[in-house]
């Protein structure tokens, strides 16, 4: 492998509740247990009570954002005053929300000398959930029958229009209630429009075992280091709280079709569900790593290093080896941080190592 | 003699099963994992090297006091619960 020098990489996605973590802490994790990794980790969280934010031993500064609602100008202008704080070489989006701004921002965050790793707008727009059916044509993967709706009075009488229950009821970005009745689905639909807006996506259910694929797009229609995991335990969310690393060709196959499709560029996320029959069918493409990215580290596929040497312009490692059975179970811990500490997040929007987040 | 072939399913998926001294079974194409005792993994082993339903039950008779015909019957059964577990994956 090629040696890194030593980058400032700034990591979104600092929150990690444990029903649906985010990826940002799993990310840095990768980068600082990785030998070859001797940079900075800058930690980019919304809210001063995202955990990856204090934890020292994988992010050596933290600093708040504002929400993405804040548009992108106010986004940009706090990346240039962090920037001028602790100079930023890569930038590592991890949250499905904020992937449309960076990926606008993206000229502009390279003129700053801040390198990213994106799809375009229209590769991101491929991937929508309402629109997946046709990636998945050119995947040559089946997809359960997806619809935008924006009207609750579709429950009344869906079952007589070939949406029977249950049904999978999505927001754009994020969640998913398996519902069996009507007032159920009214109810979830309530709850996404509520915090993702609309439109609501409803999608057939399909009974299975979870399966996903995590790689990295290089641009040019190459799939980089692909990691594949079956899901073992879910939280009430549904995101997996254990898995293990499996090596399916024929899942693999797809994602090297879907990402010669569109000349995916960045990470990404496949989900799949294998049915009675045995057959996959694609439930989503998230562009970004998944929160479980730490178990590419684990089967000795360090994507996010991976990610580095592509947003620097060096050959990316070949990755010949892969470890099946690699067992991840996930853990919620508690992070004691003296209360001044938190002080300078909520009132400067900043950590810094200068403040030792272990001094009591 | 009775040549009765594993069923294809299974001698797909057989060679790829990983079998760990404890008895742990794991399939690295589809994750799925189960657990047999000593004489089940004696009989994945033979499975895996090829043999056919006659030729394990005869290299099972050279180990185990028991009629050919009641250590086929007991093969069959647990190829049918092993093929269970295997399709579970599928």
């Amino acid at each position: 492998m090629n040696n890194i020098r030593q980058p400032c990489v700034a990591i979104t996605g600092m929150n990690a509740k444990p029903e649906n973590p985010g990826p940002g802490v799993a990310v840095a994790r990768c980068l600082k247990e990785s030998a070859e990794f001797c940079g900075q980790i800058i930690g980019l969280g919304y809210d001063a009570l995202d955990p990856g934010l204090y934890m020292e031993q994988f992010v050596d500064e933290g600093y708040l954002l504002p929400y993405p609602s804040a548009g992108e100008d106010a986004l940009l202008r706090r990346l240039e005053e962090i920037h001028k704080i602790s100079p930023i070489d890569i930038m590592i989006p991890c949250l499905d929300a904020e992937l449309p701004s960076f990926i606008r921002l993206a000229h502009k965050l390279n003129s700053l000398g801040i390198k990213t790793v994106l799809p375009d707008a229209e590769q991101f727009r491929l991937r929508n959930k309402d629109l997946l059916r046709e990636l998945a044509e050119h995947a040559g993967i089946e997809c359960p029958g997806i619809k935008s709706i924006s009207n609750i009075g579709f429950f009344n009488d869906c079952d007589k229009r070939g949406w029977e229950f249950p049904l999978v009821v999505k927001g754009i970005f994020y969640d998913a209630y398996v519902v069996h009745h009507k007032d159920e689905a009214s109810s979830a639909f309530r709850k996404i429009a509520e915090q993702w807006g609309y439109p609501v996506l409803v999608q057939k259910f399909v009974k299975g075992e979870e399966y996903n694929l995590t790689a990295i797009g290089d641009g040019n229609g190459q799939l980089v280091a692909p990691v594949m995991m079956k899901k073992m335990a879910l939280t009430d969310k549904g995101k997996a709280w254990a898995g293990v690393s499996i090596y399916d060709q024929e899942l693999l196959n797809a994602a090297i079709r879907l990402v010669a499709a569109i000349k995916w560029r960045g990470p990404l996320e496949m989900e799949v569900i294998k049915d009675g029959t045995g057959q996959y069918q694609l439930l989503e493409i998230n562009p970004r790593f998944p929160a479980w990215i730490y178990l590419s580290h684990g089967v000795l596929r360090n994507l996010p290093l991976a990610l580095l040497h592509i947003a620097m312009n060096e050959s990316v490692p070949t990755f010949s080896d892969y470890r099946t059975g690699m067992l991840f179970i996930r853990y919620a811990e508690e992070l004691v941080v003296p209360i001044s500490v938190f002080e300078d997040v909520v009132m400067q929007g900043s950590r810094s190592n200068s403040k030792e987040v272990s001094e009591l | 003699m009775n040549a009765t072939k594993i069923p294809p399913l299974l001698s797909d998926t057989l060679p790829r099963l990983a079998i760990s001294e404890s008895g742990f079974v794991f399939d690295p194409v589809t994750g799925h994992s189960f657990s047999v005792n000593e004489t089940g993994m004696a009989v994945i082993r033979l499975l895996q090297q090829g043999l056919s339903l006659s030729e394990a039950t005869a290299e099972l008779h050279k180990d185990y006091l028991e009629k050919s015909e009641v250590i086929e019957r007991d093969l069959l059964e647990f190829i049918g619960l092993l093929r269970e577990q295997v399709d579970a994956g599928i």
